[in-house]
């Protein structure tokens, strides 16, 4: 993975913008092989207009993530506490208050 | 086989994401709480069969998207290419005038980013096809690998990436509706 030792010895690559932004899913993902993944790596290292593609597109991703946070609420938690206890005293112990929908 | 009465203690930290995801499936607090119990339920009785040691969350996920798809009849496969329409890649960027002026840094890009509020991020999701939605969130707010996902929602590898595909790209077309109608962002550069 250190490919700083030796820049003029790496391999040309013929990774082009359009084709790594074709694969910037595959690649944030972490879906690309190993070999692939280091031809898109030399690729951004090389373009600082793909690079900001790419990094606006990872923190679009955790803004979605942060963004869709929910808070559990307390009674949702004890209610299905409550539930599987009474699960667990025995099957057929439950009386249907906690199913759904309703059979 | 794994033991019913350590169910609770695996299980339960997982509640917080579980009831994220029933909320933007179900769009509703009522129906995502109801969603979220149902799943904890089928899970509690149906745990003598997880094997223990694999992946418990990826296991909760797929009873909670199985009893999602059965409760409210979301359609499980149909065809996808008139649901959504299609949309470039970089959609968001692109009209955050990114790649044109990148010289300037991302700073204006990010800024417009960190407007987007939690409702808007939200209604955003919520906008989605089910099918779309599903996939959307199972790889970008949970995290989930391509084939954790296919096995989630019974599905092949390829229909994975082509929903997160046309998903994703529908998503940030959504996104920067949110932003047109704040003024945040310029009208599209084809409409003078």
């Amino acid at each position: 993975m250190d490919h700083d030792d030796d820049l003029s010895m790496q391999p040309k690559v013929d990774v082009n913008c359009s084709e790594a932004v074709h694969v910037l899913y595959h690649f944030l993902d972490g879906e690309l092989t190993p070999e692939r993944r280091l031809l898109i790596e030399y690729h951004l290292d090389a373009c600082h207009p793909c690079l900001e593609a790419f990094e606006f597109e990872v923190e679009l991703r955790e803004l979605i993530k942060h963004r869709c946070r929910e808070q559990v609420p307390d009674d949702l938690r004890l209610r299905i506490k409550d539930l599987l206890a009474s699960e667990a005293s025995g099957p057929g112990t439950n009386d249907g208050g906690g199913t759904f929908p309703p059979a | 086989m794994a033991d019913q009465a350590t169910f609770a203690a695996q299980a339960m930290e997982y509640m917080p994401s579980l009831y994220a995801a029933a909320m933007r499936m179900t769009r509703n607090r009522a129906d995502a709480e109801d969603l979220v119990q149902e799943t904890y339920l089928k899970a509690y009785r149906a745990f003598g069969g997880f094997q223990e040691g694999t992946n418990l969350r990826a296991w909760l996920y797929r009873i909670l998207t199985n009893t999602f798809i059965n409760i409210y009849r979301a359609k499980k496969r149909r065809p996808e290419e008139s649901d959504l329409e299609d949309v470039e890649d970089l959609y968001l960027y692109r009209r955050l005038g990114g790649l044109e002026g990148v010289q300037a840094g991302r700073s204006a890009e990010d800024e417009v980013l960190e407007s987007f509020t939690e409702a808007e991020v939200k209604e955003a999701v919520e906008a989605l096809p089910d099918q779309f939605r599903m996939a959307v969130l199972l790889a970008d707010v949970e995290g989930f690998q391509y084939k954790e996902i296919a096995e989630i929602l019974d599905i092949p590898i390829g229909t994975v990436m082509s929903r997160l595909h046309r998903g994703r790209r529908a998503l940030q077309k959504s996104l920067f509706e949110f932003g047109r109608q704040r003024r945040l962002v310029d009208e599209p550069v084809a409409q003078p």
